[in-house]
């Protein structure tokens, strides 16, 4: 911190030295002082309109809302006088007066801040002898559920819905006493965040309508583990009674989803109880039949023996099994993994082709963004808040690709990858101090090798990537991808992987599939191979397989996943497995000793270590991996492909648990009914 | 409270028939917009409120919001908020005589009861009501700013002060009897002087 | 008594023309161009020496409040003319607008070019439909005649100057309100700072005037502070039009020196009290925000900003509203706080939940339905509202009440014994 920025304060005659760009609720803070809130919340805009935080300011004749206060050199601040008790107490009774008294019945019983702040700062009993007020509940959607009377007017959510999720669709309606909260007309809204009101709301008013009257937060277990259902690997929190989950919410990490998580990970955990294979099945004639594992391993490990199988992994398999995936196959012969189901190009030994190198942190930092092929509203909604967050500190985003509606106004560039070399663009990068380019999969998907050289030798002309930077991202969807790269689960070839594939199963040189839990074994160019399903949801994959076996979700087992900025982190088991479900080490342990293969895994923590071990760069939890490589290209740019395939078209139903979910789908549902409102200029 | 007053019905905004600018509205809203900066343009939806209001027969519709929400490239939940906030803006159908009585204090002394009264009986229209022929809706609403000439009341756009109950029963039969009325003080003051 | 000659507004009433003949016969319009040679500071200094303070209600001077907009910023300064005249008791800008538009305009532009605001709006209430059409009709007499516009009055000074209506917020009359409502939102008052002076409307530096504070500017450059100085007493200095409502036989607005005896405004002006001065009950002196007088002060005190303060109450808007006593003082009082449950903007707690709950209250008062506690517990939510809210109108809310109960508590509480 610059000394010029510090200044000499009180709190409570307790002197201390404070940035003197806080407010006084953060020097109060600093200096050890709680100050109640309703209204203010660190990451939305200041409206200081509940007035909890009041406080007195020595020489200053009324008391002040501390949240949006200045400080200045000198003051004291005055946070436990009688007048600040006073205060607060008035303002707790004025919050009351009109909330009604159903906390026994009410979902934010017992994590409720006016529950909490009743009990420290209010009355001990009721003064108020009027009829309270009562407000009819709005509709917001199946996952937003409504008491309005519990609303405190704090407008966290309306700020929400225009500064974070982007979408200005909450507001406040009427005036006085009878102002109501409300979206236009009772729609949900168009936002794939929507569900973080409820975390935000400091009261009942809204709360989830899947968790309605589930349970009370006392009751619950916590397990902390990872949003596996895009690749940003948002930290989630979720809550267990016995064998089931009832509640995913958010965990904090700055350095990613900060606080707030998208709806798929929220609410489609229905799914995971649903359409959950339970059991081994074979296919005899075109029936699935309900098998046991003994008879299933034993007709695989007879087909293994005189087969020279393939695997792929799938977009959600945690880099444990993708290790023992890999450690299985190479008894086979080497390049037998694919995890590129998606044809996604990369270049070989360059880990940077393949990654968000800029941190997803440094996002809102840029002041430049250009966006190829890229849909972050759907396939990252955590990263398009960031976005977002520079676009509303007055940047340009540019886009190449589709003209898709990203909560903010691009500008659009047209479909040919050409117009990058644009000449005003380049004269805005040039003048731009931290630019960024995010390459999403609908274009890494049909770029040649040669594309992406040229985006790197396009990035270091024009300074995205120096010594100490690197902003050329390129930004994966799925969770897994990355990590089981990492491990060198992928073919040699850098360019249209599953054509080569077919090629080879063509030509005979693979005749068997495993596929850990990837959909795309249902692909017609695997029609009349030998297919094995290793999965949890009975769907298209698993019903073109001919032996299914059951594995666990990510919440039943502990597991890694490496995001899509290289950052490994942990997801915990929360409960037992359902069914007969068995987790793919053990599976491929007990094959290995069928086959008589060598095993080195006895334990999960065999495999963490012995993936730990393998694993070819400085591997630390919870940091973003350091690659310690220079990779040099001749400086020669040449696009040759213009092609864009975004691979999410709905954003619910982006994979095979959400597909699974009857929240999802009355969530798309209701967005095929609502038609986003165009996006409106700054 | 009169939360039956048309402008503040907040939450349910009602639907209407379809609704677009005239070529007269249109012309009026260059002008309006010419009054703000280009970047600013949402400081004309107030404007674009009252026009829309005009051009519907004094009330505002869905239909309303939605299309001063396009022409402004406004959001339509800020549009609504605008709309709700006033109580000029009428969210719900309103007669062809809107009677706003004044009933704040100053008017209070000087006898607007009896006029909310004679108003009532003559219109054959309670309160926050619109009487059956769709002439007259009666609200009683807070102090119009003209405290010096009470009692008053608004019709429409118009102010009628200085009213008594005669005076007050005399406009109301002019408005039936489709005869016009004078505006303004109803004992013959100029503005606000010494009456005497 | 204010001589003749020293009335600012000689159309008050609209006997004569209030357009462009008629204003320039009364010398509006008269000398502009020699005062817009002065330099913007010098017109700020002569506006602070005649000690003129804001006609709005808080009467914070209004050359102090120029001075603090920043100079050379090189940004698009503005001035906003508060005509959004919602105080209950007030109805003296309307007369000014609908009757002497054109020495509005003037001192728009007056003002204006000494804060360097090449952009000025009147922002209007709604229901002033009227004094709208007649103000954007010598608008544009003025636009017509290069009075404003480019080189305005032939000075070199660009001026524009535009009407916005509001349309039914009593809100709006709060500075920062008003300038949300003219940015088209909700007029819902800013958290403070930052002050308009520096980030006001638009975000730019914007000064706030009420119309009698702007329509004044160009007489007081004219006959020069000293003049202007020398009526009335010091700080408390100039003519002031009252709104006389209420009781009284002849309710009038009329202009006279500041600090006339309430009394003798009453009697002389306003034909006495009705039954005679003996009959008289209270008045609210300045709008429906101050507190009320009884009957004993209002027997001496002065219509200045110091001598109303130094009774307990303001001078306010200068709406004076008299209470006979054939009237119930609480009923008065309990119909301004439906008012201002009514016009509550909702935004922070206190005001959005206390008004409610006083109005209530004082329904239950009127009709002696409150027992002593009660009515302690209704002046101690007053105390709760007052001072804790983001504006002042949760202190206006609070205030008359207090005001009533501070007066009248015996009265008040034998209601309840009567009633029982």
């Amino acid at each position: 911190m610059n000394d010029e920025n510090l200044i000499t304060i009180k709190v409570n005659q307790k002197e201390v030295e404070v940035n003197k760009n806080l407010t006084v609720m953060q020097a109060c803070e600093i200096a050890g002082e709680e100050i109640p809130r309703f209204c203010y919340h660190d990451k939305l805009s200041i409206a200081g309109n509940c007035r909890m935080c009041l406080v007195e300011v020595e020489k200053v004749p009324k008391l002040m809302s501390s949240c949006d206060m200045p400080l200045m050199e000198g003051m004291s601040i005055i946070t436990n006088s009688e007048k600040v008790k006073s205060g607060r107490k008035g303002v707790m009774e004025f919050l009351l007066i009109n909330h009604p008294l159903d906390c026994p019945i009410c979902d934010q019983g017992g994590e409720c801040d006016l529950q909490d702040q009743a009990m420290y700062y209010g009355f001990d009993k009721s003064r108020f002898s009027e009829n309270k007020r009562a407000v009819e509940n709005k509709n917001m959607g199946p996952l937003v559920n409504t008491i309005m009377t519990r609303c405190i007017h704090c407008t966290r959510c309306v700020r929400f819905a225009s500064e974070v999720a982007g979408v200005p669709e909450i507001g406040m309606l009427g005036r006085g006493e009878n102002a109501e909260i409300t979206t236009y007309l009772e729609k949900s809204i168009t936002s794939e965040l929507s569900g973080n009101v409820i975390d935000l709301c400091p009261v009942g008013a809204l709360t989830s309508k899947p968790y309605k009257f589930k349970a009370r937060p006392w009751e619950l277990k916590r397990t902390d583990s990872i949003d596996i259902f895009d690749g940003v690997g948002s930290n989630i929190r979720i809550d267990s009674r016995a064998e089931e989950i009832l509640r995913i919410t958010p965990r904090v990490n700055e350095d990613i989803n900060e606080e707030w998580i998208t709806d798929k990970v929220r609410f489609n955990y229905d799914a995971y109880y649903n359409q959950r294979i339970d059991k081994p099945y074979i296919k005899k004639g075109s029936k699935l039949l309900a098998s046991n594992w003994d008879e299933s391993l034993d007709i695989l490990k007879n087909k293994l023996k005189k087969s020279s199988p393939f695997a792929l992994v799938g977009p959600q398999t945690d880099l444990e099994t993708g290790y023992a995936v890999s450690k299985f196959m190479s008894n086979f012969g080497s390049d037998r993994v694919e995890v590129r189901t998606d044809n996604q190009t990369i270049l070989n030994n360059n880990p940077f082709s393949y990654i968000f190198n800029s941190s997803i942190l440094n996002v809102e930092e840029s002041d430049l963004i250009i966006l190829i092929g890229v849909n972050p509203k759907i396939e990252a909604p955590i990263i398009n808040y960031k976005i977002l967050k520079s676009y509303n500190k007055g940047n340009d985003i540019y886009n190449i690709g589709d003209n898709i509606n990203l909560n903010y106004p691009t500008n659009y560039l047209g479909k040919d990858i050409n117009s990058l070399q644009d000449q005003k663009l380049i004269e805005k990068i040039k003048k731009s101090k931290y630019p960024i380019i995010i390459v999403g999969s609908a274009y890494s998907t049909h770029a040649t090798p040669e594309d992406l050289k040229s985006l790197f030798v396009f990035s270091k002309n024009y300074n995205l990537i120096t010594e100490s930077k690197n902003n050329l991202n390129f930004l994966t969807p799925y969770a897994s991808r990355v990590g089981q790269l990492l491990i060198g689960n992928t073919q040699s070839q850098e360019f249209e992987p599953m054509n080569f594939l077919e090629s080879k199963f063509k030509d005979g040189s693979y005749d068997l599939l495993l596929s850990f839990n990837s959909e795309e074994i249902s692909n017609p160019i695997f029609k009349d191979i030998f297919k094995v399903y290793f999965g949890h949801h009975g769907d298209l994959g698993a019903m073109s397989a001919d032996l299914v076996l059951p594995t666990p979700l990510y919440t039943e087992k502990n597991s890694t996943f490496i995001n899509t900025e290289g950052r490994p982190q942990e997801a915990f088991k929360c409960h037992n497995t359902i069914g007969q479900a068995k987790e793919e080490w053990t599976i491929l342990k007990k094959l290995s000793e069928l086959m008589d293969y060598r095993n080195d895994f006895n334990s999960f923590n065999d495999v963490r270590s012995g993936l730990l071990k393998d694993f070819k760069f400085n591997f630390e939890f919870n940091s973003i991996i350091d690659f310690n490589l220079v990779i040099n290209f001749d400086d020669t740019i040449k696009f040759k492909s213009s092609t864009f395939n975004y691979p999410i078209n709905n954003f619910y139903f982006s994979d095979v648990v959400s597909k699974n979910s009857k929240i999802m789908a009355k969530c798309v549902e209701e967005n095929t009914n609502i038609k986003q409102e165009k996006v409106v200029n700054r | 409270m009169s939360s039956g007053h048309p402008g503040l019905t907040n939450t349910f905004l009602e639907k209407g028939s379809p609704f677009k600018w005239s070529d007269e509205s249109l012309k009026e809203i260059e002008i309006i917009k010419s009054k703000y900066p280009t970047e600013r343009i949402q400081s004309a939806v107030m404007p674009l409120l009252y026009l829309a209001q005009k051009q519907n027969d004094n009330w505002l519709s869905v239909e309303c919001i939605d299309l001063i929400s396009q022409t402004l490239n406004m959001p339509k939940i800020r549009v609504a908020e605008v709309a709700s906030f006033y109580s000029m803006f009428n969210l719900k159908p309103v007669g062809k005589n809107l009677i706003q009585i004044c009933r704040t204090s100053p008017c209070w002394l000087r006898g607007s009861n009896k006029i909310t009264k004679t108003i009532r009986s003559e219109t054959d229209c309670d309160i926050n009501q619109t009487s059956d022929d769709g002439l007259f809706t009666v609200v009683e609403v807070e102090c119009l700013g003209a405290c010096s000439n009470g009692p008053m009341i608004q019709i429409n756009d118009e102010f009628f002060e200085d009213l008594n109950q005669t005076n007050t029963k005399q406009i109301i039969d002019n408005i039936k009897n489709n005869k016009p009325n004078k505006v303004g003080s109803q004992i013959g003051r100029s503005s606000s002087e010494n009456a005497k | 008594m204010l001589n003749k000659e020293d009335k600012i507004f000689t159309n008050l009433h609209g006997f004569e023309d209030p357009f462009l003949k008629g204003a320039l016969n009364r010398g509006v319009w008269s000398t502009t161009k020699e005062i817009l040679k002065k330099e913007p500071n010098e017109i700020i200094e002569l506006v602070k020496s005649s000690q003129l303070r804001g006609r709005g209600g808080a009467g914070f001077p209004t050359g102090l409040k120029w001075s603090f907009m920043p100079k050379d910023t090189g940004k698009q300064h503005y001035l906003v003319v508060n005509a959004d005249e919602s105080e209950p008791g007030t109805c003296k800008d309307r007369e000014m607008i609908r009757n002497d538009p054109h020495m509005l305009i003037e001192g728009c532009l007056i003002s204006s070019y000494a804060i360097q605001a090449s952009k000025c709006y009147i922002y209007i209430r709604g229901e002033y439909f009227f004094e709208y059409q007649q103000l954007e009709k010598a608008i544009k007499e003025a636009y017509e005649k290069n009075l404003i516009g480019k080189n305005a009055c032939g000075s070199s000074f660009d001026f524009d100057l535009y009407v916005h209506r509001g349309a039914g917020a009593y809100i709006c009359g709060e500075e920062t309100a008003l300038l949300e409502s003219l940015e088209g939102k909700k007029g819902q008052p800013r958290l403070k700072p930052p002050f308009p002076a520096g980030a006001g409307l638009y975000g730019m530096p914007t000064t706030i005037n009420n119309v009698e504070s702007i329509a004044v500017v160009p007489t007081i450059l004219r006959k020069g502070p000293d003049w202007f100085k020398a009526l009335g007493s010091e700080n408390n200095t100039g003519t002031k039009v009252y709104c006389i409502s209420g009781n009284v036989n002849n309710p009038c607005t009329i202009e006279e020196e500041m600090g006339i005896p309430l009394k003798e405004l009453i009697e002389k002006y306003a034909g006495g009290v009705q039954g005679g001065w003996e009959n008289l009950l209270a008045i609210i002196p300045g709008g429906s925000s101050t507190p009320l007088l009884p009957k004993n002060i209002c027997e001496t005190v002065k219509m200045n900003f110091d001598d109303l303060k130094a009774n307990g109450s303001g001078l306010g808007t200068a709406g004076i509203i008299v209470v006979s006593k054939d009237f119930d003082v609480a009923e008065v009082i309990e119909r301004f706080s439906h008012f201002y449950k009514h016009e509550s903007c909702g935004q922070c707690t206190p005001c959005r939940e206390g008004t409610g709950w006083m109005h209530r209250m004082m329904q239950k008062l009127i009709k002696g339905d409150i027992s002593p506690e009660q009515l302690e517990l209704l002046e101690n939510v007053t105390k709760q509202i007052e001072g804790h809210t983001i504006c002042a109108f949760g202190d206006a809310a609070a205030w008359p009440i207090q005001g009533l109960i501070k007066n009248f508590k015996t009265e008040l509480l034998s209601r309840y014994k009567e009633n029982r």
